[in-house]
């Protein structure tokens, strides 16, 4: 082995756990920086499941199929070699969760049980209860700990990641990060940087699934020193997500996956209990516009299907933008014990019992495919990546390597449901397995913490928290976080166009402006919060814009970016061999060759610059166009 | 309902600094619970006197009862206030930080202890590396799945700590939460080949013994989960444990 080296991993959710365990265990020292105790990351929101092939189920399921049904999910958008690989290597991380004591949930042989999720037709979803992602989070949060207290690896809680320090040839080594409680900056030099920070969706502000952590700045803030952004337009959004002014909570996929039905009234003007409404005067529109996958087809159709039942058609109960999600008419004891968090957090914040009254849901920004830009290398006589390679997963900034749902690896135009879990365990590995062997090919160590390339990042840092702290606007930074979503989930939603989106980043742009002008209304300068959040609400504003550009230029639809304007339509009762259905297919293979490639977005002075870069196709041809009928 | 909802807060700006009182009035919403009600109060932080005042610290992150960050006593129970609906209350809410962990500001309270006894505990299943070796762990039946995954909940939010008449700062007890960990590392299928650390490590000052039964922390933990149970089963096995340790028994 090499010389011993130091890693920093910005985040403690489960891909930068993985990524942390993994740089430590090849024997080098790991520093783990996180804006709370790591044991709290947003992973712990997983309800639903984490993927992986074990076919015990006598469905014939292959990871051929897991493959498959992630590339196509993802709209081909992938590349590809990555997911072969994710999905070849899932049994085997499933397994390593299990010995490190995660409670999977068991079959009556005490075999790991599996369940049906939305977007495929086998059974491969593990899970653990109604609280997967806690139970993995949890599990190797042990192991870190272990880790730990071996002397390995040291925690960084309530540290907030700024900037990376590069050197003069633009090699991260080290970051510049704030003490959440002293708000003192400081600089930590090291060899190589793993950022793990999670996911963006607070930049749909309340109107978001995400935890209130969740804002992308740390990634915004890589993106302003170099790195690039790629596929930002593809937002999922979750379909069944119960509404709220704080926040909109989940209620997982497992619901539908379980026998939920989702339902409006027939007649618009019907304003009966939803129990009093009979069979025949409800609409079961996914059941019938998608006769086959019926209630579980894939979150994006689920997603537009009810903004069309609702705005379109002018359906949503009680002419409000909510619909029906249904489990009325399942075995109560059944449901409880497969669907108790979901149940429970219903009850808690609602005050209704789904068991016995639909509950009320409405789609609602949940998870970014896109993300930084991360490199891979492909193996070709597996077809897979080539394993430990130190390009895969590395940035464009050399020495900076990205995870998790911050990077924008695996999941192309759409994410089947209870494959980021797995996304971001594996990709945590894979980053720390890549960022061993770079620093490997490492001439010489980082510079000690006096040199001018931290101390001029400092004083830059300290001089941005002045500006706000001094700053004597009129503007109030939870006011315009409000607006921030709004805006983003009107404009830069479930449905798309170019009108609507220009518009868009010229408000994103009044908005930034209005960023500058703020008042943080908070003389104590210790453990002062408004101070965090006003940076990361700039962060996140950027964001939006690099979001909502990355959407203007794509003119197509593709997975959960819809553009109407460019749908190309399946013709109706024809299937492959029909001639309509063959013509279909042309004009698919023609938007493919316009369209099937990545979108890179760089910063510059007037902002976000789109380039596109070609998809890594050599799995799976792009032939079959999704069909969900 | 009233129409109008009040809060007194107990406010402290630094760990040194002296505690005091503030009280601010909202309308009420629907639906509303304590996190939304301090979010209302950060982005217009004025006291029912009129005063403008700095914005109330406190942590949050899921708001789905799940990452343990918000609890803080509400009506003088610890409580997470993410899943506390306002209308469950009696009027004037008071909050505060929880009592028995060192004040950072406001309600956020320090609980690193709480981490660092799950270290003291060795609250972890060895493993060899977390590389595939290309196999998992042993069967676990349903009903052994169903007892571990009560323990396997607990989110690290220091209720249990809190009611605990036995826990403070000053005093070395590790409290039920780490407690009810090495139950759940004890009956783990390879987490029992390292019983016998764990139970040791419970066994001497700070440990099961010092536990004075009060039984407190299972009616406050938001979890339901066990931990009087846990405590129990923990006893026996110590006992038997320390019988074996002097006897000199192969185990
Ligand atoms: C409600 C909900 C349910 C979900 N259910 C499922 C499911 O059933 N199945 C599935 O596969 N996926 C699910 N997902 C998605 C999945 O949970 C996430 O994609 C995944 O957990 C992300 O893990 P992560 O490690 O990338 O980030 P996180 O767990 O979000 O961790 C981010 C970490 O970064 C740290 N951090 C962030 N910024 C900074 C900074 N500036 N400085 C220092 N530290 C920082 C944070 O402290 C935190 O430790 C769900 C998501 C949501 C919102
Ligand atoms: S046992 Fe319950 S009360 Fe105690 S820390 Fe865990 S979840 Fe909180
Ligand atoms: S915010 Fe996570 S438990 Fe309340």
């Amino acid at each position: 082995m090499s010389k011993p080296r130091k890693v920093i991993v910005v985040g403690g959710g489960l891909g930068g756990l993985w990524a942390a365990l993994s740089v430590a265990e090849a024997g080098h020292q790991v520093q783990i920086f996180s804006l709370f105790e790591v044991k709290r990351s947003h992973s712990v929101c997983a309800q639903g499941g984490i993927n992986a092939c074990f076919d015990s189920k006598g469905e014939r399921d292959s990871i051929w199929q897991h493959i498959v049904d992630t590339l196509k999910g993802g709209a081909y958008l992938a590349n590809q070699p990555p997911v072969k690989s994710m999905c070849e290597d899932a049994p085997g991380l499933i397994q390593t969760f299990e010995r490190m004591g995660v409670t999977f949930s068991r079959t009556a042989e005490g075999l790991l049980d599996l369940r049906l999720f939305g977007g495929v037709k086998h059974r491969r979803t593990l899970f653990a209860g109604a609280s997967t992602g806690q139970q993995l989070l949890y599990g190797v949060d042990q192991e870190v700990r272990r880790q730990e207290s071996l002397g390995r690896l040291r925690k960084f809680e309530w540290w907030e990641f700024l900037s990376l320090g590069l050197n003069q040839q633009g090699v991260c080594q080290g970051i510049i990060a704030m003490n959440l409680r002293t708000m003192e900056i400081k600089a930590f030099p090291s060899d190589a940087v793993i950022l793990a920070s999670g996911g963006m969706g607070q930049v749909y502000g309340h109107r978001s699934t995400n935890s209130t952590n969740s804002t992308g700045a740390a990634a915004c803030r890589v993106y302003q020193q170099g790195a690039w952004f790629a596929n930002t337009e593809f937002f999922q959004f979750h379909p069944t997500a119960m509404l709220g002014d704080d926040k909109t909570r989940l209620m997982s996929e497992a619901a539908r996956g379980e026998g939920g039905r989702i339902w409006v009234p027939r007649d618009a003007q019907d304003r009966r209990r939803a129990n009093q409404i009979p069979e025949q005067d409800r609409f079961y529109f996914l059941e019938e516009w998608y006769p086959s996958y019926g209630n579980t087809v894939p979150r994006d159709l689920a997603s537009r299907a009810i903004w069309e039942v609702v705005h379109k058609l002018g359906l949503g109960v009680a002419g409000e933008a909510k619909v029906y999600l249904d489990l009325t008419h399942l075995n109560p004891g059944f449901i409880e014990q497969r669907l108790h968090a979901i149940l429970d957090i219903y009850r808690k914040f609602h005050g209704t019992d789904p068991v016995h009254e639909p509950m009320e849901i409405y789609p609602s920004a949940h998870y970014a495919m896109g993300g930084l830009w991360v490199d891979f290398e492909r193996d070709d006589t597996t077809g897979g990546i080539k394993h430990g390679s130190p390009r895969n997963h590395a940035t464009n900034i050399p020495g900076l390597y990205a995870c998790g749902e911050c990077d924008y690896g695996y999941h192309g135009a759409n994410r089947l449901g209870a494959n980021s879990l797995l996304s971001a365990s594996y990709s945590g590995r894979v980053a720390g397995e890549s960022v061993a062997n770079y620093l490997q090919g490492l001439q010489q160590g980082h510079p000690d913490s006096q040199d001018p390339i931290y101390s001029s990042e400092i004083k830059h840092q300290q001089g941005v928290n002045r500006q706000l702290i001094n700053n004597q606007g009129e503007e109030n930074p939870y006011q315009l976080h409000r607006e921030l979503g709004e805006l983003m989930s009107s404009q830069v939603g479930v449905v798309r166009d170019n009108q609507t989106l220009s518009n868009a980043i010229e408000s994103l742009r009044t908005l930034q402006q209005r960023s500058r002008n703020i008042d943080l209304q908070e003389r104590n300068s210790w453990s002062n919060q408004g101070l965090a959040y006003a940076r990361q609400l700039q962060e996140m504003i950027r964001l939006g814009e690099v979001i909502a550009a990355s959407a203007l230029h794509r003119d197509e639809c593709r997975g959960a970016h819809y553009k109407p304007e460019f749908e190309l339509k399946l013709p109706e009762n024809a299937s492959a061999g029909d001639p309509a259905y063959e013509t279909y297919r042309n004009h698919w293979k023609a938007q493919n060759q316009n369209w099937l490639k990545t979108t890179i977005a760089k910063q510059t002075d007037w902002g976000p610059q789109i380039d596109y870069q070609a998809v890594d196709l050599s799995v799976l041809a792009p032939e079959e166009p999704r069909d969900y009928r | 309902m009233t129409e109008k909802i009040q809060f007194r807060i107990r406010r402290q700006d630094t760990p040194y600094s002296p505690a005091y009182w503030q009280t601010f009035q909202l309308p009420f919403r629907e639906g509303l619970n304590v996190v939304s009600a301090l979010m209302m109060i950060r982005q217009n932080p004025l006291t029912t006197d009129g005063m403008k005042v700095d914005p109330v610290a406190w942590e949050f992150n899921c708001m789905e009862e799940v990452c343990g960050a918000c609890t803080m006593l509400i009506n003088h129970r610890p409580m997470p206030a993410c899943s506390t609906l306002v209308d469950t209350l009696q009027q004037p809410i008071t909050l505060e930080p929880l009592s028995k962990f060192p004040v950072i500001r406001d309600l956020m309270v320090d609980r690193s202890r709480l981490f660092a006894d799950l270290k003291r505990v060795r609250a972890w299943i060895e493993i060899d590396g977390a590389w595939d070796i290309h196999q998992g762990a042993p069967r676990i039946s349903p009903e052994h799945w169903q007892d571990n995954y009560l323990y396997s909940r607990c989110m690290s939010c220091g209720s249990c700590l809190e009611a605990c008449p036995q826990y403070a700062q000053t005093l070395p007890f590790v409290g039920a939460a780490a407690l009810a960990a090495v139950r759940l590392m004890n009956n783990h299928p390879t987490g029992k080949y390292h019983r016998k650390q764990r139970l040791h490590a419970i066994m001497g000052e700070g440990g099961l013994s010092d536990c004075g039964n009060a039984q407190n922390c299972v009616q406050v933990c938001p979890k339901e989960i066990p931990l009087t149970t846990a405590i129990g089963e923990l006893g026996r096995e110590t006992t038997v444990q320390m019988l074996k340790d002097l006897f000199g028994s192969a185990d």
